[in-house]
Order: C-alpha cells, then structure tokens, then sequence
C-alpha cells in the first residue's frame, strides 16, 4: 500500500531529536533491503560473467558424457522431472487443497491434515531424501532411478499446491456458489464448472511456483535419482546403471571439484548448469507472476466496472474488520 | 481474503432423497472419497516418515545409546576389520557414533543465520510496505522472490568459490580484531567455514521471514496507522506503536519458521562449511551441520558391511526430523494464532 501523503499543516512542529531519530529509523530499514539485495545481484553477476566466459552452444547438443562435453542428458533429465513432479504433486496437491476448501467440514480431521501439509513444507528436504533413499531405493530395490525421485520430490512441494489451491478456491466469492445451486446445477458441476475455474490463476501460480522450487532441489535427488553421465534410457525402476536420471543442479554440485588439469570443460559446466537453473526458476518465477497481471486484468470485478482503488478499499476494511473483532 | 476456518457452507437441497441430499449421489460422492484420499497422503508421508526413520534407526539408537547426542566423536570404525556384537547390534570395530559436533554446528550456523538475517529481513519488509511506492515495491518484492527462487545448490556455489574468500579477505579481518573469545585472534582462514556457512543461510531466511512480514504488515488497517499519525506522531513512532504490536507475534511466528529452514538447509551449507564432523574452534574455522553430514558421509557409509553406519545417518536425520518438526509446530501454532489465513508456506503463492 503507498504511504499517503499526510499532511502536517497546523500540527505542532516536530523536535529536532524525534525528526532524526525518524530518519534514522526509516534510514536503517533501507539499508536492510539494500543488504538484501547484494546477495541477489551479486550470485546472478557472478554466475552470469562466469558461464559467459567459456560460454558453448554445444552443452545443447551433447550429454555430460565420459569427457564433459555438455549438459543435454541432464537437461533432457530437468524437464523430465519437471513434468513428472507437474503431474504426480499437481494431483495430490490440488486434490487436497479442494478437499481442505470445499469438501470437508471444519472440525479436527480438517486441521490435522492442514496441519500435517503445512508442517511437511518445513521438512528439510534432505530428510525427505534420506527416506526415499531407505525406503524406495534400498528396501523396496527400486535402485537409483525416476520414480523413487519423483516421488520425494513430490511430496516436497505438494504442501506449496495444497496452500496454492486452498487459498485460491477460498477467494471464490461464495455468491458463485450459491448462484450455480440456484440452477439446480450438481455439486461437481458447481465446483468444476464454476468455483475451480475462477480459481485457476491461483492454482496455476502456485503450480508454478512449486516446479521452480522443484527445479532447484538437490539434496532429495543426490541419493534417489543417481545420476549418469550418459542419456537415460527410459526406464522408471533401476537398478541399472543407465536408468539413473541425470539432472542440472547434479552437475552444479559436483562438477566444479573435478580437476581442471584432467578435464578442463568440467568447471565451466558447473557454471553453465547453475546459469541454466537460474534462467529456469527466474522464468519460472516471471510466469506465474504474468499469470497473476494478466488474471487481475481481466477480472471478473474490472469487467463489471469496480475501480482497483475501490476494491482495494473494501479488502482492506473487510481486513480490518475481521482482524479487529478477535483482538478486542 | 477469507479466513481458512470458514468455509463454504454445504448445500442443504431441498428435494432430499434417501440419504438426505441429492448432491452427494454419484460423481460428487467419488469426488468426496477421492480428494479426501488425496488429503490424506500428506500427513501419510509425514508419518511414512517418522516410521521409516525410526524403524532404520533402531539398531543404531540401540548401539549408540543416548551417548549419541553428546559423544564427539564419529567413526566408522574399520570396515576393513572384523566385526564384532555389541547390544545385540553387529558393528565394525572401533565404530563410535557421537553427533554432538554436528548438532553443535547445526545451532551455530542457525544461530548466526537468525542475528543476522532476522533484522535484515524486517527492515526490508518494513521498506517495502511503508515507504515504496506500488511500482517499486513490486519490483522489491521480485528480489525477495528471487532471492527464494536462487536453487541452494547455485547460491552454495557462490558462497564457497567468491563470497567466503572475499569476506576472508576484506571483512573477516576486522570481525576477528573484536574482543570476543570465540571470534578474537582466532585465524581467519579461507573463508570456507561456520561464519560464511551462516552468512549464506542468512541470506536464504531472508524472503521467507521478510515476505510474511510484509504480508502481516499489509493487513493492518489504514485507520489505526491514521489515528497514531492524526496524534502527531512521526511515522517511525506510529509504526512501533501501531503496526509493530499489530504483527508482532506473527513476526515471531515467521522467524520461527525461517530458523526452521536455517537447521535444516543441505546444500548451501555443506558447500560453505567444509562439511567436516568437527567442532568449530572459533567462528571462523570449518565444522559440519546434521543435514550436511547426511549429504556428505552417505557414500562412505555405504562400505560399512554391518550397514550400522547407514542406520546411524538415520538416527542423526531422526534427530534432524524431530528438532525441525518441533521448531514448524511452534511457528504454525504462533502464526495461525496471529494471522488466520496469511499466506504459508510462504515463499510461494505471495
């Protein structure tokens, strides 16, 4: 919200002490987000100067392979598990958000599995890793492969979906609801026809938001996909060698040690993989905030003439309202 | 933004059949049954883990005992050896598991994280929200969300190969001329270490505590912010007195949950640390944390014929498991407490 322009005309001046100690206060809290802002440009400058340095267009067009000649296999990997994730925690993770929003009464289930969802996002993500390393890979002998990644990766961001839908079909004014009933339309209808498509900018943004998240992890995927410098050959389960799914953050966390003076190319890679994550996740990130520009453009509110300040306005006093009652 | 806890009210049909409702026959019935199913894998693969955690630890909990979490030292013994029966439980000899060390450097390294990222974070949710005008605060906003989009292994790169050896070049120096025992005349190194391992989770806290601050901050209603400005207050008076008391808790529940994600970050940390299963002698030199040691010592265990060793990762990710799930408890508990339906996980969604 804009800080408005409050006048000071006619109010008592301002003692010198409290007009610094103003300045200072607002002074310091500019300097915390411009500290946290040299973190941001300093990795992006960083990564970006040192790819172009030994940029090739041939990391496209060949896999890692015994010499570190490129990133193709592990990119063909990347996406694979992209899609995969998209699917598997696409599904879980809307299907309890639905559940969570319109389907199951307020009582204790219903905050044991909010609850359950919210706390798994806090799981760190090697942990997740080392059980799907115990559990699929190991006593299940599934071997390093796809599924047993796909799997640990997709219970890492399906609370990230879940909260995503949830909040999305809660913004659903309920009058559309209670609109479709009024036609005697069947409670499915309501909620397919109606309620999940007005929610489907949120749901998608946070579909996204998770497969960026997805992109970046390493630590889930060290121990259950494995990696091969070769391409994959197609296999869901291991254990051969050759079904191990190679992808980009494995190239970035391993590549930079191996020495230069063997092969000289393995560095650069590092590099070239970790500028390729970026360029993924910083689309990835752009998207789904273009996803919420152009929803908020032709929403149903702006089609029928209510101003954003107005609507703004009666958010706000709606908040107001609904944060004042328990505090008083 | 409605609140999580109303929701919409069931349609109560007028031409009841049978089973007292027309809207639950047939597809909106599957619907139900599925989606609950779905509801429920979450908190399955909460419990999958715990179980299968416990349940690969307990050979290792049983050797080791609750020396476990005080002892310093962690070997694997000889793996080359003979193998001997302690406790029922077979191990190579020699083979000692203490996870004091890690779990010294997962607090430390926390901690550093929190002092410095948590003042960082606030005053840049507090710019954001009450000083820049909407088109800047977007682009802000962006950098906070990049800033949680920088893949941990990327922003670890970073760290180990410019970040730490510029700050042990140029800053550690002065940190070191500080009195302090931990931090005095202690050499400074090269920059791969406990401070520089901190430093970096400081950065990755940041949008997590700074986006629901700014989230918190953005609810508080214009007419309170008016009333303390219309008593000629200063605005840094009006916010301590106004927003800073409406978000407070919810604040503290952010911060919470952004120490959670500081104990049990991998990859940055096991890049900037050194990863090694020591203790650190002062804040500069390399130590390990408990999600590093997993990531690190996983391929070594594995030579382990008794396979004791991999089971002892599971006692210390079991460890990792139930300080983590404690730490998010407490912040979900705070957080919900203070803001009914503000937008967590956050990081994404916002």
């Amino acid at each position: 919200m804009p800080a408005a322009p409050y006048a000071r005309s006619g109010a008592p001046p301002v003692s010198t002490g409290r007009r610094v100690r103003n300045g200072a206060w607002w002074g310091l809290c500019a300097a915390g987000f411009g500290l946290v802002a040299v973190p941001v440009v300093w990795v992006i400058a960083y990564v970006v100067t040192k790819a172009a340095a030994s940029w090739s267009w041939s990391i496209f067009t060949k896999p890692v392979g015994a010499t570190y000649q490129g990133l193709l296999n592990t990119i063909e990997g990347t996406f694979l598990m992209m899609v995969g994730v998209a699917l598997i925690a696409g599904v879980i993770g809307i299907g309890t958000g639905i559940w969570l929003s319109e389907v199951a009464k307020p009582g204790a289930l219903r905050s044991i599995l909010r609850g359950a969802s919210e706390v798994l996002s806090g799981i760190p993500s090697i942990v997740l890793g080392y059980v799907g390393y115990l559990a699929l890979v190991v006593n299940l002998h599934w071997g390093y492969s796809l599924l047993p990644a796909l799997i640990t990766l997709s219970f890492l961001v399906v609370p990230y979906i879940a909260k995503a839908t949830e909040l999305a079909l809660s913004q659903v004014p309920l009058a559309y609801r209670e609109g479709g009933e009024a036609l005697g339309m069947r409670r499915t209808h309501v909620l397919g026809r109606i309620v999940l498509r007005s929610a489907i900018p949120g749901i998608s943004t946070g579909l996204i938001l998770a497969l960026a998240i997805s992109v970046g992890e390493t630590a889930p995927l060290l121990y259950t996909a494995g990696f091969t410098s070769g391409y994959w050959d197609g296999a869901f389960l291991g254990p051969a060698a050759t079904s191990q799914m190679p992808y980009l953050t494995y190239a970035t966390w391993t590549f930079y040690q191996v020495p230069t003076t063997q092969f000289k190319n393995a560095l650069p890679l590092s590099f070239d993989a970790a500028l390729l994550l970026m360029v993924l996740v910083l689309g990835l990130i752009l998207l789904a905030r273009l996803v919420v520009r152009l929803t908020q453009k032709y929403s149903p509110e702006r089609a029928t003439g209510i101003s954003r300040a107005a609507l703004r306005a009666a958010k706000a006093n709606r908040l107001g309202s609904a944060r004042a009652a328990p505090q008083a | 933004m409605s609140t999580p806890d109303t929701a919409p009210p069931r349609p109560t049909p007028a031409p009841a059949t049978s089973d007292g409702s027309v809207y639950l026959r047939g597809n909106g019935r599957a619907l139900d049954w599925a989606t609950r199913l779905l509801a429920l894998l979450p908190f399955a693969a909460l419990a999958a883990i715990l179980v299968v955690l416990f349940y690969e630890a307990l050979p290792a909990i049983r050797f080791n005992g609750f020396g476990f979490l005080v002892n310093r030292v962690w070997s694997v013994g000889s793996t080359y050896g003979g193998v001997s029966k302690a406790g029922g439980v077979l191990h190579p000899f020699g083979a000692k598991y203490g996870a004091w060390p890690i779990i010294a450097g997962t607090l430390e390294t926390a901690l550093i994280a929190m002092v410095v990222g948590l003042p960082l974070a606030l005053g840049a949710a507090v710019i954001l929200v009450e000083k820049m005008p909407p088109q800047l605060a977007s682009v802000a906003g962006l950098v906070l969300e990049v800033l949680a989009g920088v893949p941990s292994v990327v922003i670890g790169l970073w760290g180990l190969l410019t970040f730490g050896p510029w700050m042990a070049r140029n800053i550690y120096p002065a940190v070191h001329a500080i009195p302090i025992p931990f931090l005095h005349n202690q050499p400074v190194g090269t920059g791969e270490g406990l401070l520089t391992a901190g430093l970096v989770l400081a950065a990755m806290i940041v949008p997590i505590v700074a986006a629901t601050t700014r989230d918190l901050l953005r609810s508080v209603p214009v007419a309170t912010k008016e009333g303390a400005l219309a008593l000629g207050m200063t605005d840094s008076e009006a916010f301590w007195s106004v927003q800073a008391r409406w978000v407070r808790t919810g604040v503290v529940g952010a911060a919470v949950l952004g120490l959670g994600r500081a104990l049990g970050e991998t990859i940055a940390v096991a890049l900037c640390t050194g990863s090694v299963l020591q203790i650190a002698q002062s804040i500069f030199s390399t130590t390990g944390t408990i999600a590093s040691t997993v990531v690190s010592q996983l391929d070594s265990s594995q030579s382990d014929p008794t396979g004791l060793a991999v089971k002892s990762l599971a006692e210390a990710a079991l460890v990792l498991f139930l300080i983590t799930l404690l730490v998010n408890v407490v912040a979900r508990m705070i957080v919900r407490r203070s803001a009914r339906g503000a937008a967590l996980p956050v990081g994404a969604g916002f």
